[in-house]
Order: C-alpha cells, then structure tokens, then sequence
C-alpha cells in the first residue's frame, strides 16, 4: 500500500446548545492507529462519523490524501470500513448472507470460502446458517467484526469494537488490528478497554477533560 | 452498479419472505377496506358500480401507505441503513432498489388482486384491465412520493401519522386520474389513453425526481 493520511483541521461540532469540541485538529497515515479517548459524551462517537463522512461537521475539513473527503465521494468510501455501535447485520438473515451481501456492495470479490474462512476465524464455526436474531451480543458483533478479515479498504474507523466480546475474541480482533497495521493500513478507533493494542498505540486524541 | 442494485433489491425480498406478516398486512389491509363498502353501503349494483374506482383507489393508497413506514425504519434501526450509506456507489441507485423492492411487495400484489375486487363491485373484464393498467402505472408512483417522506420523517416519533399527513396530498393526482381512467371506461368513453399517458408521465417525473430527493433526506435523516 503506498502512504496514506487521514487529516482533520479545525474540526467543530455542536449538539443542540452544547459544543462537544471545537478546533480539534490531527493527522493519522499509513501504520498509525489514532486512538481517540475521552469520557462519556465527550463526542468521540460524532468525531468518528465525521471521520467518517457520515456526520458533516460544523466547522472544520476532513482530508483523505490531501482532498476534502465531499469532494471524494465514493472514491473514499471504497477506502474506508466504519464499523459503529451498530453492527448493521440483518437479524432475518445468516451470518453468510449478511457478509455475501456486503462484500457484494462493498465490491470486494469474494467466494463463499473466504466468507466462510473469516466466519471460522472468528469463532463462529457452525453458525454460518443460522438467522443472526437467533445469536448472542457477542456472536451478533462478531460477524459485524469479521467483515474486517475480508475488507480491502486501508483505513478502519471502529467504534468500540470490543464491547461484547469474550476474551478470546479481543485477543483475535487485536492481532487482526495489528496485521492490518504491519500490511500499511490505518486505524482509528475509540475503546474503554485498556489493551496492548491502545497502550502501544502510535497516536492519542483527548477528547474534553483529560483526568 | 447494476450488481449493487440487484443485490439490495434481492435482500429486501428476501427479508419480506422470511418475515411475511409485514408484506401480508398490507394485502389484507387492502383486501378487508375494499370490501367493507358493499357491506356498509348495500348490494346494490348500480350503486357499487358507482363507487369501485375510487374506493379501490383510496384503498390502494392507504394499504401503500401502511407499508412505507418500514421502508427505511428496520434498517435504520439495526445500523444497515449507515453502512448504506457507506458503500462505494450512489446512494440513489440503493435508494432506486429499496423503491422498487418496495412496489414488488406492495404495489404489484394489489395490482394483481385487483380484479378479484373488481368481481365484488360487478366491473365487466375491460374494465378490469383498465383497473390493472391504472394500478400498474398508479402504484410505483405511490412508492416513489411516498420513498421522500419515510426518508424524512426517519427516525422521528410518531413517524408514521407525519408520512400520512407529507404525503397523501402529492398522492391526489394519481388518485384523480387513476380512479379517472377507470371512472371514464365505465362510463362507455372509447378512447382514455390520456390518463395513461399522464399516468405514465407521473411515473417518469417520480423516478427521475424521487430517488434524488429520496437520497438527500435520507443523509440528512441519518447523520
């Protein structure tokens, strides 16, 4: 992958009355994982669907490679995976389907072995046919989760990707976090967790007050 | 693009099947209003013959009404709607699929019952298949409009009574002309091409339009 950098300047949201942040400024490129921190309500979230195109700010770009990301369009939609609070999974449809369907929009050309391949990775061996409204939590974000093994996009915006997740699973998505890092890819992310993953991490944004 | 059209089509399809209680309802809702009038007003036939346009025009916009609430709803509910949003390919051909995986399940099922009500209001076959080619024509615009106010109204509480009050006013010229074409074809007129014609033109205005406005306020509804 050649570099790649996701910028933000002078980024400004307001809710309602109350601003969640305002000149917030970064930059995060290829091998880099932005790890976003703060407390409860302290816009991390927003900042997220900003960065990820899908919350316009009220001040402030985005860049993707130097161009403004309204500009960008689809181009950068095919650069990026957002994986929010929401797993985005269709409860009336397996775990097969659900992924057939979003490598097909997404177009990453994949057979059902692969699917089936990063389904197994992650845990969920045996339940590639069941409807996801018949799965826990933990399973529900886990097949959200395996969309990362089949991604082609370099840069992944992940919202608390390891809330419902047992042990094993963080285990499994920060080495897959780690990978992604090691072949050029860029991360940002927001967790509650401590991990190796985010202690190490390259880069921190405070969002409010830093204790 | 075809490929992303086709396979947001096929899972909204798919989707109703397994949950066939939202489809039906629709139907049946359909089916129950329209034949609540020959119970109310009488058997008679002249009297039936009278009412059948209209009646089954109301109705059909009612029953696609009832449906549209959930055209964006579940998936806005679950996060699919924001992933939607996220795939490389206009918004307005995922849009262009949802519509028509929604007149595939509401619009075209009525079409195709329509007859079967025609029988209780003692319509004679030609006017039957004007009936049928009203509907055909009638009812994708009624997905079209009605696409543009469940995107607004995404997301609000009492969501369902807004869509109603947006957009059953754009609904009346179809209502004229489709409850017209009919109207005029038992009334012995020869030639009613014009109200397919203007049907037809409804139809090309709301596909050109609706999906863009349709698009718009779904991004503005979701951020």
């Amino acid at each position: 992958m050649p570099d790649l950098t996701l910028e933000f300047s002078n980024l400004e949201v307001q809710r309602g009355d109350r601003l969640l942040f305002s000149r917030l400024s970064g930059a995060v490129s290829s091998h880099e994982l932005l790890f976003v921190k703060g407390e409860n309500g302290s816009g991390k979230s927003t900042l997220l669907r900003c960065l990820a195109g899908l919350y316009a700010p009220d001040e402030g770009t985005v860049c993707w490679q130097g161009q403004e990301l309204g500009r960008l369009g689809e181009e950068y939609r095919r650069n990026l995976l957002y994986l929010g609070h929401l797993n985005g999974i269709k409860a009336n449809l397996t775990a097969l389907e659900n992924l057939r369907f979003l490598c097909t929009v997404e177009g990453s050309v994949h057979g059902n072995r692969d699917i089936q391949n990063a389904l197994h990775k992650m845990g969920l061996a045996g339940f590639e046919d069941v409807p996801a409204r018949m799965l826990s939590q933990g399973q529900k974000r886990r097949i959200a989760l395996s969309r990362l093994m089949l991604s082609t996009a370099a840069l992944w915006v992940l919202d608390e990707p390891f809330t419902a997740l047992d042990v094993h699973a963080v285990e499994m998505l920060q080495s897959v976090i780690s990978a992604h890092l090691e072949n050029g890819g860029i991360v940002v992310i927001t967790t509650h967790q401590e991990t190796p993953l985010t202690t190490d991490s390259s880069r921190t944004l405070w969002l409010g007050r830093q204790p | 693009m075809i490929r992303v059209f086709y396979a947001v089509l096929l899972r909204d399809v798919t989707l109703a099947m397994r949950y066939r209680t939202d489809v039906l309802t629709a139907l049946f809702f359909f089916l129950i209003v329209v034949s609540l009038f020959p119970l109310a007003i009488g058997a008679e036939k002249a009297t039936l013959r009278l009412i059948a346009p209209g009646v089954i025009w109301v109705a059909a916009l009612l029953a696609s009404l009832l449906a549209l609430e959930r055209l964006f709803a579940d998936d806005y509910a679950d996060g699919s709607l924001e992933q939607m949003l996220l795939i490389p390919q206009p918004l307005v051909i995922i849009v262009l699929a949802k519509i028509s995986a929604h007149w595939l399940l509401t619009g075209l099922p009525l079409t195709l019952i329509a007859p079967l009500i025609g029988l209780q209001y003692h319509l004679l076959p030609n006017e039957q298949w004007t009936m049928m080619l009203a509907l055909v024509l009638g009812t994708p615009v009624l997905s079209l409009i009605g696409a543009i106010g469940a995107a607004l109204t995404l997301g609000l509480r009492g969501g369902g009574v807004l869509v109603a009050l947006l957009i059953l006013p754009l609904y009346i010229p179809v209502l004229v002309y489709g409850a017209g074409a009919v109207a005029k074809a038992m009334a012995g007129v020869a030639d009613i091409s014009a109200y397919f014609e203007l049907l037809g033109a409804f139809l090309i205005l709301a596909l050109v339009l609706s999906p863009w406005a349709t698009a718009a306020a779904l991004k503005v509804s979701s951020e």
